[in-house]
């Protein structure tokens, strides 16, 4: 019962992927401009690392050492094919703002990390769960920047206008900087100064 | 379009760092000297400059719709576009492997050099991002997606050597404790991605 948990909630906050291990960071800023592609974008990872090490993890008895990194790329991108294939059909348009970034997934090097670090020597049910923890957390961490991008730079949240247009008829004006690419950069640097913080004074 | 603005265009303003995030988990864990980090800029430019004009061949012959009807012109309606990722990073994935082993028996002293890095490299998202950027913007012929993967190699390059020399320097300053390593290191990053915005008005 508290394997499982320690499984799931660690990676969240003490062993964050993207905080504290720094990987999967490629595809973790562009996305991150609105809410809604870095929930998507989340939710995607979060599938494919989870359901990677549970297949990685049923075969790590079969696969021969030497071809392993290879094996996982397969692995990962029929995974990966499939969620495209999926987001094209059921939300086009959030496929179209995802654009290069969704093929990016099987590059992203926690899924690959998690593959070799944890998959290779754990159980099905536990590698499941260490995937599904690491993939929440990268997703939370995405969801943050994007929160903060979106409502400083548009003023929205999801889309739906938030600031209320008193604000803006008494001077307030939207950011224009945080929706471009260098913000995601400086925004993400101070979760990780704040994470890091935090955990330092427990 | 004519090969100098793209290459140009490919190096400072589409730069796969500040404009698109690409490879960043190598040039964060890599950046902390400038001699590694330009070795593995070297490395990442060689590889781009090979496998972004043979994927525009796979995906001219092979996967864009209707590419097909070079075999038979009943091939004309198959569309394997769906296939691409898969395709694309095993390609990727036997060029950095046969890269390597050519290195190693012909150019020791580059294989020395190289070495370490060159595995690395198959699951670097800047050279997966950069075949697939290829294929959206449907370059129009092998030329242009050669010269893409030069500047947007030469473009890392630039990035993570500028960013190893600032952290080289960043040593011997006073860092708040949870900022230190990776947080100071994003924040710069962020900073030299506003300087480069300074490119984007070029026109030549």
């Amino acid at each position: 019962m508290s394997n499982w948990k320690k499984l799931v909630i660690e990676p969240l906050r003490k062993t964050n992927p993207v905080t504290v291990l720094v990987l999967g960071i490629c595809s973790c800023l562009a996305v991150t401009a609105q809410l809604k592609p870095a929930l998507v974008m989340g939710a995607s990872v979060t599938v494919v690392t989870a359901l990677s090490n549970l297949i990685i993890s049923l075969l790590r008895k079969g696969i021969p050492n030497r071809i392993r990194i290879i094996v996982q790329l397969v692995v990962v991108a029929t995974l990966v094919i499939m969620i495209d294939q999926f987001l094209k059909a059921f939300a086009y348009d959030v496929s179209k703002q995802l654009s290069v970034y969704v093929g990016l997934i099987i590059t992203n090097c926690i899924i690959m990390g998690r593959l070799e670090a944890f998959a290779l020597q754990n159980g099905p049910w536990e590698s499941f769960l260490d995937g599904l923890g690491n993939g929440l957390g990268y997703s939370l961490i995405l969801v943050i920047v994007a929160f903060f991008r979106e409502l400083l730079g548009s003023g929205t949240l999801l889309g739906y206008q938030v600031i209320p247009q008193s604000f803006y008829e008494a001077g307030y004006q939207n950011n224009g900087l945080m929706i471009l690419p260098p913000m995601a950069l400086i925004v993400i640097g101070i979760v990780i100064w704040i994470n890091n913080s935090k955990t330092e004074t427990k | 379009m004519n090969l100098f603005s793209l290459f140009i265009k490919s190096v400072f303003v589409d730069n796969m760092i500040f404009a698109y995030f690409l490879g960043m988990c190598s040039y964060l864990a890599v950046s902390k000297t400038v001699k590694t980090s330009a070795g593995l800029g070297l490395a990442v430019t060689f590889v781009l400059v090979v496998t972004v004009p043979v994927n525009y061949l796979i995906n001219k012959y092979l996967l864009s719709p209707g590419a097909l009807s070079w075999l038979s012109p009943k091939l004309a309606s198959v569309d394997l576009s769906f296939l691409t990722y898969i395709l694309f990073i095993a390609i990727i994935a036997a060029i950095v492997q046969i890269l390597e082993m050519l290195i190693e028996t012909f150019t020791p002293a580059l294989h020395s050099a190289l070495g370490i890095f060159l595995p690395l490299i198959a699951v670097n998202c800047a050279i997966l991002g950069c075949s697939l950027f290829m294929q959206e913007r449907g370059f129009g012929n092998i030329g242009e997606a050669a010269v893409y993967g030069l500047g947007s190699g030469l473009g890392w390059l630039l990035a993570i050597t500028a960013i190893a020399a600032i952290r080289e320097k960043l040593r011997y300053s006073k860092i708040p404790k949870g900022l230190q390593g990776v947080g100071i290191a994003f924040i710069i990053t962020g900073l030299m991605g506003v300087a480069f915005m300074a490119f984007m008005g070029i026109k030549i």
